[in-house]
């Protein structure tokens, strides 16, 4: 039991290591020191305060979108749609936080409301079709990232501006930013999303672990023929399932739109938020707590990569290969842990 | 004396766990060799290291005389041992020629001489009179043919020494019979069989000697002919076994369980229940007997709620369950040990502990205002695991990890312990050796002792006579008779179940 978590543990840890090893191979033979490079790394990330809350920022929106997809996982699910969800989110924050003004505790929570919502609703159309009509949600989500991306852009131009490209910003009373945050960290974009974020990540623990809810989502996840007998609606389950994720997704996009941004402008493409999710969450072994620290790591690789030009001369490219590289690790963590149970084997 | 295969005090450690303690085991020539042991004793782990899937830690293996070093299974192949495994390793979509050759295949000219291999496995199949045709496709035969399959391969591979791992855990009646012929004309063509089961019956038709391990330990080695299923039993499992399960008297009471007229459709529109009619009282265990796809899985997942009827009604305690949603049914008092322990019975993934809340998770104790008292669910599921000798490391242990007759018990225990009216069992000893077999006969009277109105199905005849107090015979989704146990002969059943003969059904009698 107990050697079992720590392998739990070590796994993901040297598929980190395993991953910035290969890293420091691409750097040497591209003719950059990688010493430099991962020092430059590590002090854009957690160099100064204002680093840390730059990094802190980075890692709240990561946390949400790999609850998104560790829920629906956990309930036998692949919510591709995180980055779908998430845009739309966004959109419903910064709506409710441009269209009205209130007091602030009301307004701030109906404006995260409203992304929870639009997110959950975007879910619930792939969670009702694979429920009543067995549609693979993975075809479906995909889909509906594309249909949220561009939905929202044509809402910004033409409800939430007149023709422009972004909206307004939102009213203060909806804003997550906080005066004293960014004074403590140097003035960086740091917002209180990170204490939400937190929370959330204690609602999916609680919610899966320890409520009556949780063991019949789990249940219908790993069995549903077992459900069915054991007198559990599969289907509702579903759908629950995939709109509790979606809405872990809209509250990532609302920390955007209340935090970061404080308004919404139209993308180009996918903010990739959502797909790193699917990462950030595997990396995490679908597990609340695990999932901060991967969103740790994510946030300040995105975060620490801006420093690695100016200090190193590494292009942020490369950054991109070695987080791809620490995935690629973790995806065949199962040729870790051969080795982990070989070494172990030959210790004794 | 002339052994072809000798196994000297093979020992086999896995961490700290002794699969195999000092095992002997020698096989002659031109013998059917059973070895005889209960689920995990260590039989499996003793043919794998014959046939090179695992090193022994101690002790030597001889074949034909010759010391000799297994380390793969291409080198059992090469020294003439073939493995008929339980689990078909089958190509779907290949033709039994294709899935005979794989591997290899003969050539000519760079392409595979198909011909050459149809006519080669065609003559292999009359030898022994397998009646295997070499074209036909795997999905398109029956699982008697596929394991027919199997041993072919194990034949054009040059196989002299065969090892069957429970061969007829996966056949009906009729294949069983089949195969034993085929064993028969297999020592006739001087091959030479291990047979891996627990099933006692076989192993006095068929077998010349046998050897018995129990807990990874060598018991002996018996001649067939000295010996008989009780002894074997005993050596087995280690205490007297009784096979005719003690019981008194049936007490029957009111009318638990009232089946009238039910129509059930498959997936396919088929009806494959069909204006069944059918009573069970309080107090009585009735037994379905029938040749499997009669409609019995149907007509139990009907009762219970998973699949919908198309018309009929179904009373329990007098009150109308028909079509009701399996939570439903369940909270109206019907227990269901289901047929397929993995599919249905268990999510396999969750703690043996959890699963032991499957129907109940959501009531009090073991819930309060939706959030779950783990306290509370592993108090009763230690509990239950002792009750019911469940035999786990521990409540925290995924389902998966148990042996089949662990997950029975566990399954069992369940369903017992919600105090059900109705407590259905459906095959619940199906792939289980006899002191599980035994342990769960004697549940399912002590409930009926408690005046619980039991309906068990089996494909089992031994099972059904001995257990039940009223067999129902059914036939094509129907009960064409209800007999005595005391009064009739397997023979009787088996035309009964074969739809020969019929009496008139005395219904509710």
């Amino acid at each position: 039991m107990n050697s079992g978590r720590l392998t739990n543990f070590l796994i993901p840890l040297l598929a980190v290591l395993l991953g910035m090893i290969a890293g420091s191979i691409v750097m040497v033979v591209s003719g950059y020191d990688p010493i430099a490079g991962y020092s430059a790394l590590l002090y854009g990330a957690f160099g100064d305060s204002y680093y840390i809350g730059e990094t802190i920022r980075q890692m709240t929106p990561y946390i949400l979108s790999g609850l998104a997809v560790a829920f629906a996982f956990r309930t036998g699910l692949f919510n591709i749609g995180v980055e779908g969800q998430l845009i739309v989110g966004w959109l419903a924050a910064v709506w409710v936080g441009v269209a009205f003004e209130l007091p602030k505790f009301i307004h701030l929570p109906l404006a995260i409301l409203a992304a929870a919502l639009a997110g959950a609703l975007w879910a619930l159309i792939p969670g009702f079709l694979k429920a009543r009509f067995k549609v693979h949600e993975v075809i479906v989500t995909i889909m509906m990232n594309y249909i949220a991306l561009h939905v929202t852009n044509a809402i910004i131009r033409s409800v939430l501006s007149d023709k422009g490209y972004k909206s307004e910003e939102i009213h203060e009373s909806a804003s997550l930013r906080s005066e004293f945050l960014q004074s403590i960290t140097d003035y960086s974009t740091l917002h209180y999303g990170i204490v939400i974020a937190l929370i959330a990540a204690v609602i999916m623990w609680f919610l899966l672990e320890k409520t009556t809810k949780g063991y019949e989502l789990r249940a219908v996840g790993f069995n549903q023929h077992a459900s069915h007998y054991a007198g559990m609606n599969v289907s509702n389950n579903i759908v629950l399932a995939m709109v509790i994720s979606g809405a872990f997704a809209g509250v990532a996009g609302a920390m955007e739109g209340l935090g970061t941004f404080a308004n919404i402008s139209v993308k180009a493409g996918f903010t990739g938020v959502g797909f790193d999710g699917i990462a950030v969450a595997l990396l995490g072994g679908n597990n609340a707590f695990g999932i901060i620290l991967s969103a740790l790591l994510f946030g300040a690789l995105k975060v620490g990569a801006l420093e690695m030009p100016s200090s190193a001369g590494v292009p942020t490219e490369l950054v991109d290969i070695v987080i791809a590289l620490i995935i690629f690790f973790v995806a065949s963590s199962y040729l870790i842990r051969l080795l982990l149970t070989r070494v172990k084997k030959e210790g004794k | 004396m002339e052994y072809v295969i000798e196994m000297l005090n093979i020992r086999k450690v896995f961490g700290n766990f002794v699969a195999n303690d000092n095992i002997t085991l020698q096989l002659k020539k031109g013998e059917i060799h059973a070895l005889l042991g209960e689920n995990g004793a260590g039989k499996s782990t003793l043919m794998n290291v014959l046939f090179g899937l695992y090193q022994p830690d101690g002790g030597e293996i001889r074949v034909k005389g010759q010391t000799v070093k297994i380390s793969n299974p291409n080198v059992a192949n090469d020294l003439g041992i073939g493995m008929v495994h339980q689990h078909f390793m089958l190509v779907d979509t290949f033709t039994v020629t294709e899935n005979i050759i794989l591997g290899s295949e003969p050539t000519k000219g760079g392409k595979i001489d198909i011909k050459r291999a149809e006519q080669e496995v065609r003559e292999l199949s009359e030898r022994y009179g397998l009646a295997v045709d070499p074209t036909a496709k795997i999905a398109d035969i029956s699982v008697g043919m596929q394991q027919r399959v199997e041993i072919l391969k194990t034949l054009y591979r040059g196989a002299d020494i065969l090892i069957f791992d429970e061969p007829t855990a996966v056949l009906t009646p009729q294949e069983i019979q089949e195969l034993i012929q085929i064993m028969k004309a297999l020592v006739r063509e001087g091959k030479s069989i291990i047979l891996i089961t627990h099933k006692l019956k076989e192993i006095m038709e068929v077998c010349d000697r046998v050897t018995v391990i129990r807990r990874g330990k060598g018991i002996g080695t018996l001649n067939v002919a000295d010996t008989n299923p009780n002894e074997l039993a005993a050596l087995m499992v280690g205490r007297e076994v009784h096979f005719k399960t003690d019981k008194k008297e049936a007490n029957p009471g009111k009318e638990v369980l009232e089946i009238k007229d039910l129509v059930v459709k498959d997936a396919r529109g088929v009806t494959v229940v069909d204006h069944l009619n059918l009573t069970v009282r309080a107090g009585e265990i009735v037994g379905i007997a029938g040749v499997d796809g009669n409609g019995q899985s149907e007509l139990i997942e009907a009762i219970t709620g998973l699949i919908k009827a198309e018309s009929g009604s179904i009373k329990l305690n007098g009150k109308e369950i028909l079509n009701l949603s399996p939570r439903k049914i369940t909270e109206a008092g019907v227990g269901h040990i289901p047929q397929d322990r993995h599919k249905h019975g268990l999510v396999l993934d969750f703690p043996i502990g959890e699963n032991m809340v499957l129907q109940t998770y959501y009531k009090e104790p073991y819930s309060k205002n939706g959030v779950l008292n783990f306290k509370n669910i592993y108090d009763k599921a230690r509990q239950l695991i002792k009750e019911f000798d469940v035999r786990t490391p521990d409540e925290y242990t995924k389902a998966r990890a148990l042996s089949g007759g662990n997950q029975q018990k566990a399954i069992i225990g369940r369903e017992v312990d919600r105090n059900p009216e109705l407590l259905i069992a459906a095959q619940p000893t199906r792939g289980l050796d006899v002191g599980a077999i035994e342990f769960i006969h004697k549940r399912l009277i002590e409930q009926r002792d408690q005046g619980k109105a039991v309906l068990l199905v089996s494909f089992e005849l031994d099972e059904i006579m001995n257990v039940s107090d009223r067999i129902a015979v059914i036939y094509e989704g129907k009960i064409v008779a209800i007999v005595d146990p005391k009064e009739t002969t397997e023979q009787e059943l088996g035309l009964l179940m074969a739809g020969s003969k019929r009496k008139e059904a005395g219904v509710s009698s």
